[in-house]
């Protein structure tokens, strides 16, 4: 999903960039005032370094071609939506300045597509999920996951639509909606396996620390047992 | 909620920082080679040759390798490792950043 330098022509690049600008920009007034505590952020440095371990390895999804972990969703139900697109926005960043992955003057793009749509659209699905679940821990996990299958097909139709605003070559609209459309849903599915694996086991070690967790944790309730007459 | 313990946040970053260090290290020289679902596209309906090399291109760590390092295995697990330690300094710089500038505030 790493959009290389060249596909999407300079204004669109840098209109990708402003926006995407502006997102990050939000993710990180509202993630300092609603979501960073002194609780939470040893996880989302986790969570951080996690997506980019897993990104790291891609997997078949057939016809000779490969999908890899986003991880926008799992970091949004993990650490909450603005943290999570702090947590891409790092490790996007990583990729393009040190590894060539995803181009530089492409970086607006991947951001505006990974760090912004990608976790809004898939923190926008989990909460769908987790109003109609069962209200206790373990549903976080299944929306979640819901989240990640719902996040890859939905970044990929947005580079179509920037594709069809400034793609660098005369494409068939209909033959690329397809195409992204068709092998991101099957990569989805594998984003939203990894997604479940992994909040599973956050939601089994720390549910406390769970952002999509807070409200349906038991209340402890203190009694003083009755004094026998 | 059950009633055993918890693991400290401690341990749970150090061990979920072992797992990210495995996943990058090692699991991902077993990682598919196959172009991901972009480049696939972008090959069958003829748009790939319009990419250009990134500005990073010459960056030492280029394409998840170490510069120099001729072992696959062995260039691609160091670049993974070294890719963890990056992020964790950022990340965690960010967040000791956000966290003083939101205590400035009050």
């Amino acid at each position: 999903m790493h959009v290389p330098d060249g596909f999407l022509d300079a204004p669109t690049s840098l209109g990708t960039a402003v926006v995407a600008g502006g997102g990050v920009a939000f993710a990180l007034v509202r993630a300092s005032r609603r979501e960073l505590d002194d609780r939470t952020a040893p996880l989302a440095g986790l969570v951080a370094v996690f997506v980019f371990a897993a990104q790291m390895v891609n997997f078949p999804v057939g016809a000779g071609t490969s999908g890899h972990l986003i991880g926008a969703a799992l970091a949004a139900a993990l650490v909450g939506p603005a943290t999570a697109t702090l947590c891409l926005t790092v490790v996007l960043a990583v990729q393009a300045f040190l590894f060539a992955d995803g181009g530089v003057t492409a970086l607006g793009t991947n951001l505006l597509l990974m760090s912004v749509l990608a976790v809004w659209v898939g923190y926008g699905v989990t909460r769908v999920f987790l109003a109609v679940l069962p209200r206790r821990p373990g549903s976080v996990p299944f929306a979640a996951a819901a989240g990640a299958l719902v996040s890859v097909p939905a970044a990929a139709l947005a580079f179509v639509g920037l594709y069809a605003l400034g793609g660098a070559a005369p494409i068939p609209l209909g033959a690329l909606v397809t195409a992204m459309g068709a092998w991101h849903v099957v990569i989805g599915v594998g984003e939203a396996a990894i997604t479940f694996l992994a909040v599973s086991s956050i939601i089994a070690a720390r549910p406390d620390l769970v952002h999509a967790a807070r409200g349906r944790l038991p209340v402890l309730e203190l009694r003083t047992p009755e004094p026998v007459a | 909620m059950s009633t055993r313990t918890r693991p400290s946040t401690r341990r749970l970053v150090v061990v979920g920082g072992l797992v990210s260090l495995l996943v990058a290290g090692v699991l991902s020289v077993f990682a598919s080679a196959s172009p991901d679902g972009l480049e696939h596209v972008a090959g069958t309906l003829g748009f790939a040759d319009t990419a250009r090399d990134s500005a990073a291109a010459g960056s030492p760590l280029a394409d998840y390798g170490v510069g120099g390092i001729s072992n696959g295995a062995l260039s691609g697990g160091l670049a993974g490792v070294l890719g963890v330690l990056a992020t964790a300094v950022v990340m965690a710089g960010l967040v000791l950043l956000l966290r003083r500038l939101g205590r400035g505030r009050g």
